[in-house]
């Protein structure tokens, strides 16, 4: 199930693979929704291995960019990379079978549903054999006991039956089941989407150790976030969108959040 | 990055995500996971209150509902009229007389699963049995090839809900108003209001009734109708629960977004949806022919109202993504269980309705209730 996390090598604190390496980068991205220029020539660049965080005012469009990069939407004009080979997400499965996978801000579960059945919504496995083939008839025990797998590995198994539906669990416990769901198929590049924003100071720790986690894995984590602490304490690179586009990328230990804020929000030129 | 995954696995009742519920003895740092899968599935309601439990039974089991009602109702005429109620002709003639509105109702289900509403179910069976038999009599296809063109039509109609509804993304309950009247006009206007006779299906195209016939077993008689209604609700119920479609049909009736990225295509699903329901409304209306022996354009007026009870009544929340098929099947036959108990009783016929009616709300806030443990 986690072959990709298997087989890709653990990165140190340190970074030694090389991550000066664009895995997933766009140039000149616009979208319009009628009079609303919501991206207007934006850039992006997410480096291998690393957790890059996008912040910017509200409207800025970050939730546009993401959409685009997760394949929910399609951009009018630019285009988007993918270990330097020309990338096109018509939808969000096909992001997906590019390794691309996104924990959306409302999560995006089906809370009359299973967890296990969430986690592999529009994946499912089928039984082998004539059953499988020709009733196309599923293997759910084969997916529960991945599924409880996937989790345990995620350290979230204490909480779940993984027949229990979604909609009984805490916040914390869906944007776990979210994030399972996001590593369980071998994606190499995880969105997440204001993943702290809904929770608690103790679900959110949990969520930035499991952020911290999926990058020791050596997958490349992009992380939307209001919460500038969360961002500080977790990104290698800070991206700042304002107004449409890409403003700078900054580095955490070279400007303090107030200097960030002031970026994002115009009140300080952006650093050259 | 120093962290791994073992490390979390042991502190994570601490600190993390936990149940509330404090007195998970098993959930300990040193627990194993087998251990703590098992804690969690029998502790977690042990400390809710009965109430929270029936409720989550009812949550998880949609169709219990219904059949518990199904039962005392069946208990009930039974004891008010004893053998007249509780023999093998009578119960099996409630069967009968449900098997065109379970059929219809299995097509209502699939839509209200994806949380729209199919009112031209009624009126696409009509016109698909009259499509049989006119294309027999008055074009003189073989029976064969008319049925086909029936299914054919139902299909059509069905794909043209499912057009405006999944691509042109109308209101389910607006498109399908419009195609009620439109396709309940072209049957009028089709047929030219003309009924063929039994005995001339009978004497030159019995292929049109052949589920009216039966199998008898004792006084029991089953109408190959009912047999139809029963396979097709057992198979729906396997394709809803035990495929990938069947999961995929209660996602984007749960929510449609959240199904889309996941990766679901959810206006393929809505397609397919109300095609298949095209399709079982024209078995629908072959098996109206065998029920009633004569085609007739003015047949079935109430089936896309008396579909929408049997659903709902089943069970089947209108807001989509909760409830069964077997569930709606439970529903049919309490109405069914109804209208012959109470005639047999002797009662005036609007008890029936002022009954129904009444199961019909207290079904609804049932479901209300059941939902509300959703939030």
């Amino acid at each position: 199930m986690n072959a990709t996390v298997d087989s890709v090598a653990p990165v140190d604190a340190a970074g030694s693979v090389d991550s000066t390496v664009a895995l997933m980068s766009a140039r000149g991205l616009r979208k319009r929704y009628g009079n609303v220029t919501a991206l207007d020539d934006a850039d992006f660049e997410l480096r291998r291995g690393e957790i890059l965080a996008v912040i910017g005012d509200n409207g800025a469009g970050k939730s546009t960019l993401i959409k685009i990069l997760s394949g929910a939407e399609q951009p009018d004009d630019g285009e988007m990379q993918l270990d330097g080979a020309p990338a096109r997400f018509d939808s969000p499965a096909a992001a997906h079978a590019a390794g691309v996978e996104t924990v959306y801000q409302n999560l995006a579960l089906s809370p009359a549903l299973s967890i296990a059945d969430n986690l592999f919504l529009g994946r499912e496995i089928r039984r082998r054999g004539l059953a499988g083939k020709w009733l196309r008839m599923l293997d759910h025990r084969e997916m529960e006991r991945q599924a409880r797998r996937k989790l345990s590995d995620l350290g979230l198994l204490t909480i779940q039956n993984i027949r229990q539906t979604v909609e009984t669990l805490s916040g914390g416990q869906r944007q776990g089941v979210a994030v399972a769901r996001a590593t369980a198929f071998g994606g190499r590049i995880i969105i997440m989407d204001e993943p702290t924003a809904a929770l608690g100071v103790k679900e959110s720790r949990r969520v930035l150790r499991l952020i911290r986690d999926i990058k020791s894995h050596g997958l490349s984590v992009v992380l939307v976030s209001h919460n500038m602490p969360h961002v500080f304490e977790v990104a290698d690179r800070i991206h700042i969108h304002r107004l449409g586009r890409r403003l700078c990328v900054i580095r955490p230990g070279d400007y303090s959040m107030d200097n960030a804020v002031a970026f994002m929000t115009g009140a300080k030129p952006a650093p050259s | 990055m120093t962290d791994n995954p073992q490390s979390y696995r042991a502190d994570g009742d601490g600190t993390g995500v936990g149940t509330g519920d404090g007195a998970g003895a098993g959930d300990g740092a040193g627990a194993g996971a087998g251990n703590t899968v098992a804690a969690a599935a029998v502790h977690a309601p042990a400390h809710e209150p009965p109430l929270w439990r029936v409720r989550h039974f009812f949550h998880r089991h949609p169709e219990a509902v219904p059949l518990f009602v199904l039962l005392c109702s069946l208990a009930g005429f039974g004891l008010a009229l004893g053998g007249k109620f509780f023999s093998p002709f009578a119960l099996t003639l409630i069967l009968q007389q449900v098997a065109v509105v379970g059929i219809v109702g299995a097509a209502q289900t699939l839509v209200i699963l994806t949380a729209g509403i199919d009112l031209s179910v009624g009126a696409v069976m009509v016109l698909s049995s009259v499509v049989m038999g006119q294309f027999t009599f008055r074009y003189g296809l073989p029976p064969a090839a008319a049925v086909a063109c029936g299914f054919a039509v139902g299909a059509l109609c069905g794909a043209v809900n499912g057009f405006l509804v999944a691509r042109v993304r109308l209101p389910p309950f607006i498109v399908t108003l419009g195609m009620w009247q439109i396709v309940l006009a072209t049957n009028f206007l089709y047929s030219a209001n003309e009924t063929i006779r039994s005995q001339d299906i009978a004497a030159q195209a019995s292929l049109l009734q052949f589920f009216g016939g039966k199998a008898q077993l004792g006084g029991a008689v089953f109408t190959y109708g009912v047999i139809a209604m029963v396979a097709l609700v057992a198979g729906l119920q396997y394709a809803l629960t035990r495929t990938a479609w069947g999961r995929h049909v209660y996602a984007v009736g749960d929510d449609p977004q959240a199904a889309q990225l996941a990766g679901v295509s959810a206006r393929r699903v809505l397609f397919s949806v109300y095609i298949l329901a095209g399709l079982i409304c024209a078995l629908a209306g072959w098996v109206l022919i065998g029920r009633i022996g004569s085609v007739s354009p003015t047949a079935g007026q109430f089936a896309n109202i008396e579909s929408i009870t049997a659903v709902v009544i089943g069970g089947v929340s209108l807001f989509g993504g909760r409830g069964s098929i077997a569930g709606m099947l439970f529903g049919a036959l309490i109405v069914g269980v109804f209208s012959l108990g109470l005639r047999l009783l002797g009662a005036d016929p609007q008890w029936t309705y002022l009954l129904i009616g009444l199961l019909i709300i207290l079904a609804i806030a049932a479901d209300q209730w059941i939902r509300a443990l959703a939030r």
